[in-house]
This record gives structure tokens, C-alpha cells and sequence, in this order.
């Protein structure tokens, strides 16, 4: 009787876990070693010719390509330029919208907004706003700056799509700070104000010290997330990567590589870069807050 | 001395209204921007000023009855809705049986979830699009729903919802002859209700939004969700700001609506949980 009820959850577990299973293997287990077989492999998805063992010959093309070492270093540009702007100004207005405002619900939610927003769509609204006869050149002419085509020029095209991303995500970094700012008690800042400390000591004191693991938290993921980059670049530089290429990040390069010219292998073994990429860089973080993330 | 303290006070309430209202302004401006550009027409689309005499919905009429924007919209749903609802249901039965049931292996499966969570995704763009090249799922609805089913990252989250349900009522349940399916659709699912309507948002509003696999998958017209068919309809009529700008808002407001309504889930989902998906 033992047996069979055990038998019993074991097929209970087997029966709800199998979907899950299924798509591990399929979409995930086999996905991850076959990736890992291309890259080694002179894949072309066109030819008729059967797959051929190269050694590292791809991974020798990728990093020997310059456009693939160029988006390497665009896409490292952008997110030094990215993390640290959003997670301040999102801070700034966490801090702002916990509690020291009226129609904190209102701010709330208008701040979100554009992180429900198609990133198409967005990205459309601010090639409408950036053109050289747009609402931001009108602006700028009227207080002496010369008008520019922000995104048509090489030195420009990068930071104009960092504001654009950085309009586009402070609100959800925000409310993660909302969350970690829930989680510090009155009592600190009533203690710290009995002793007559002011806002700006608070906030330097207490607010973020105790926040540290949050924000932490939040540099990592914000900055993986930006070396993942494809959607703004492409719609707005398309898979040339835009003016001069200034506009191509690393994952516009695998898909142009993948599913414009149709080398697979190569694409895959830029794949596999642009992962070793992202795991040192997320190591080197974890050693650099490392002592702080021990309590 | 309090007199003091409260100019201060003053002070310091003017720099943080001023912060907030610049940063609603800066937030809402686009949208609104977009939003009379939609309505003007053509040749008024660069013009600083606007005459609300001339301002219509034409050509919200034009892109969706002169172009394909309403079959987009309805793959978008259609993709949106399937991939939303499986992964309400897969997501929650894998949970269950990682909070609920004992089996060999659970430990292992467990660390393979959470270890999937950090391998980023483009590694696996190129051979899930030859698996499904070889099942002949491009340029299908299959191709654009099934392989987005499951995530690992929300079997975490229901999980740890799942933990919360006290055990007494299971064991009660049993007692009274409910199978642990029954136990699973008669009282986890609706005991699990926010948590649900958090993932189902969330993966709703994700998938909405959703580009490069679209893109890579639906070639034919027919097939393209509406941020693929909106970003080719820039790629052909970028002069014609109004239809390429009400595309946008066309876009845009199913997400804005699903959120402000449903906001306290959105802000859970992130509290609880502090992932993006």
C-alpha cells in the first residue's frame, strides 16, 4: 500500500513536471549543446553542404571582425553610459515618491509607463523627436544649440539611444528601490532626526547604506541586461548597426551574422563571446561588492 | 528655531516637486507628442503649433483598414493570450509538484530552473530556429507560441507562492479523498490567485512586447505581430508620421491599459519577486 502511494506521487510529479521537462530539453538542454556544436562548426544554413568540423576557426573570425569588435565595444559604452544614469535618477525619484510627496500614486504610475511600452513604439516616438526639424532640435534651437540629426551621426547616435533606454526603464528600477525602501524601519529616521540630522544626512546615512544590497542587486541586473541589447539598436540603426556602426551592439551583430548572412557557426560562436562577456563581467561585480553583500 | 527648520522645510518640498513634475513631464511629453501627431495630418506633422479644427482620426482609419495593423493586432493577441495562458498552467503544475511532492531528483530539477535563469538567451536563438526549421514551424503560429511555454524564472515564483498554502488544508483534502490534481485545480489555483494574475500580466505585457523572435520567425505578412508589422510599416512610410505614429499608439495602449488597471499586481510582482522577466 506504502509502495504504491509512493509510486503514485512519483507518477503525480512525473505527469506535472513533464511540460516543464519537455521544453528543457527541447528548448533548452539540446538548444545549449547544439549552440555549443555549430560554433565549432562551418555551418552555413543555405548551403546544401553537410556541417563541417573547423576547430576555432569561427571563434577566430569572430573576434579577428571587426564589426563584432567594434559592437563589442559600442555595446560596453552604452551600458557604463546606461547603468549608473538609471539607477540614480530612479533612486532619486524612489526616495522622492516613497513618502515625501503628494500624488505619490500619480508619480508612481506616469514613471512606469514607459516600461510597459513596446520598445517599437518608443523607439518610433523618439525618431519622431530626434529628427533635425524635431520637437528636441526646436527646443534646443530656441535656447542656441545647433540642431542635429542625433541619430545620423556617428559620435551622437549612441547617447541620444542611452536617453532613449534610460527613458525607458528608470521606472521599474524604481519601483525595486520602492520595494528595498519599504524595508527600512521609521524608527532609524526618527532616531537620526531627534539628533537633528537633515534629509540630505539621512539620505546619506541611512538610505543608502541599507540599501545597498538592493542597489547592488540592481547594478547587476541592469547592466545584464543592457549588454543584451538589441531591440532600441536595431529599430533605430538597423542590422548596419547605424551611422558608421556606432549604433551596433553585440546581440544586433549575432542576428545580423545568424539571420542575415546565414553563418551560423560564427554567429554562434559570437554567441558564446558575448556569454563569456557577461559571466566575467557579472564575476568582476560580484568580487567589487562582494564584501558588502555578506550580511 | 523651528522657524528656522520649516523654511528649510519649504525649500527642500519646492526642489522635490520640481524633480517629480520634471520627470512626469519628461515621461508624458513623447506620448503626448505622439498622440496629437497621430491626429494631425501629413503635412502638419513637424509644425510646432496645433489646429485642433484639423485634427481627426483619419489615420488611425487608414493604417488599420488600407494596411494589415488589424490582422497584426490580432496575432499579437492571439500569440499573447496562448503564451500566457500555458505558462499560467505549466508554470504552476511544475511548481506544485517542486513545493508539494516528493520524487527522486527533486533537488537536481530544482538547480536546473534556477541554473537556466542565467544563460542568456541569444545562445540559444539559432539552434531552437533550426529545431523548428526541421519541424517546419517557421513562419507559423506554432513557431511564435510553443517555444515560449514554460519559464523557469515563473515555476520560482509559484513556487515560493506555493510554499506559503499551509499544509493542514492539503492533508484535510486528502483525507477526503481528492486526488493531488484535484487538490491542484480545486484549491491551490484559486487560493493562488494574485500571484497568477502577476505572472499572467507580466508575461502578457512581456510576450506584447516581444520583437526579435517575432521577427525572426514570422516572414509572411500575414503571420507578423504588430511591433514587427509596425516596425516594417516605418521601414516603407517613414514620411507619413501620423499613420507610423498612431502604429504606435496602436502599439502602446493595450500594454498602458493592462497596467493601470491592474497595477497593484505589477508592483507585487516586482516587490515580491525584485526579477524582470
Amino acid at each position: 500500500m506504502r509502495n504504491r502511494t509512493k509510486a503514485q506521487e512519483y507518477l503525480t510529479a512525473f505527469v506535472m513536471l513533464l511540460p516543464y521537462i519537455l521544453s528543457f530539453c527541447v528548448f533548452f538542454a539540446y538548444p545549449l549543446v547544439k549552440a555549443f556544436v555549430i560554433s565549432f562548426q562551418n555551418f552555413s544554413f543555405l548551403g546544401d553542404a553537410p556541417p563541417k568540423f573547423v576547430g576555432l576557426a569561427n571563434y577566430k573570425e569572430a573576434l579577428t571582425n571587426k564589426m563584432f569588435l567594434d559592437s563589442i565595444l559600442n555595446t560596453l559604452y552604452y551600458s557604463v553610459l546606461v547603468v549608473p544614469t538609471q539607477l540614480i535618477i530612479a533612486l532619486i525619484l524612489a526616495v522622492i515618491v516613497n513618502d515625501k510627496v503628494k500624488f505619490k500614486e500619480f508619480f508612481r504610475t506616469t514613471y512606469y509607463l514607459p516600461t510597459v511600452t513596446s520598445p517599437v513604439a518608443v523607439s518610433i516616438i523618439f525618431l519622431f523627436l530626434y529628427k533635425t526639424d524635431g520637437l528636441v532640435n526646436q527646443i534646443l534651437r530656441h535656447i542656441g544649440i545647433t540642431p542635429r540629426n542625433w541619430f545620423n551621426e556617428p559620435s551622437f547616435v549612441m547617447p541620444a539611444i542611452v536617453s532613449v533606454a534610460v527613458w525607458g526603464s528608470v521606472g521599474f528600477y524604481m519601483v525595486t528601490f520602492l520595494s528595498g525602501l519599504s524595508t527600512i524601519p521609521d524608527q532609524l529616521y526618527e532616531a537620526a532626526e531627534v539628533e537633528g540630522a537633515g534629509e540630505l544626512t539621512k539620505l546619506i546615512k541611512i538610505t543608502v547604506p541599507l540599501l545597498k544590497p538592493m542597489i547592488f542587486f540592481n547594478t547587476v541586473v541592469s547592466f545584464i541586461s543592457t549588454l543584451q541589447m538589441f531591440d532600441l539598436s536595431y529599430i533605430i540603426g538597423g542590422s548596419d548597426g547605424g551611422p558608421m556602426g556606432k549604433a551596433m551592439t553585440m546581440v544586433v551583430m549575432i542576428y545580423r551574422t545568424a539571420f542575415k548572412e546565414f553563418n551560423m557557426g560564427v554567429a554562434s560562436a559570437m554567441a558564446f563571446v558575448v556569454f563569456g562577456i557577461i559571466f566575467l563581467l557579472t564575476l568582476i561585480q560580484r568580487k567589487l561588492f562582494g564584501e558588502e553583500m555578506s550580511y | 528655531m523651528w522657524k528656522k527648520e520649516n523654511t528649510y522645510g519649504i525649500g527642500i518640498k519646492i526642489a522635490l516637486y520640481t524633480i517629480c513634475i520634471l520627470w512626469t513631464i519628461v515621461t508624458l511629453v513623447p506620448y503626448f507628442i505622439a498622440i496629437i501627431t497621430s491626429l494631425k495630418p501629413v503635412e502638419d506633422v513637424t509644425k510646432f503649433s496645433i489646429d485642433f479644427r484639423k485634427l481627426s482620426l483619419d489615420s488611425y482609419k487608414y493604417i488599420t483598414t488600407e494596411f494589415p495593423f488589424m490582422r497584426w493586432l490580432f496575432n499579437s493577441f492571439v500569440v499573447a493570450v496562448a503564451v500566457t495562458a500555458g505558462n499560467l498552467l505549466f508554470n504552476s503544475m511544475a511548481a506544485y509538484a517542486l513545493a508539494r511532492l516528493n520524487f527522486p531528483f527533486k533537488k537536481v530539477i530544482f538547480y536546473i530552473i534556477i541554473g537556466t535563469m542565467m544563460i542568456p538567451g541569444q545562445v540559444l536563438l539559432i539552434p531552437i530556429y533550426l529545431i523548428l526549421n526541421k519541424l517546419g514551424w517557421i513562419d507559423s503560429y506554432k513557431g511564435l507560441i510553443i517555444p515560449w511555454l514554460v519559464s523557469a524564472f515563473y515555476i520560482f515564483f509559484m513556487r515560493q507562492y506555493f510554499l506559503t498554502i499551509p499544509k493542514d488544508l492539503e492533508e484535510a483534502a486528502l483525507i477526503d479523498g481528492l486526488s493531488r490534481f484535484g487538490i491542484f485545480f480545486k484549491i491551490f489555483l484559486p487560493l493562488s490567485l494574485p500571484a497568477l494574475a502577476t505572472q499572467a500580466i507580466f508575461i502578457f505585457v512581456g510576450n506584447w512586447n516581444s520583437f526579435m523572435w517575432p521577427s525572426i520567425i514570422a516572414s509572411s505578412e500575414e503571420l507578423y505581430t504588430l511591433p514587427v508589422g509596425l516596425n516594417s510599416f516605418y521601414g516603407q512610410y517613414y514620411q507619413f508620421w501620423n499613420q507610423v505614429l498612431a502604429g504606435a499608439i496602436l502599439l502602446s495602449l493595450p500594454t498602458i491599459i493592462v497596467f493601470v488597471a491592474f497595477q497593484k499586481y505589477f508592483v507585487r510582482g516586482i516587490v515580491t519577486t525584485g526579477l524582470k522577466e
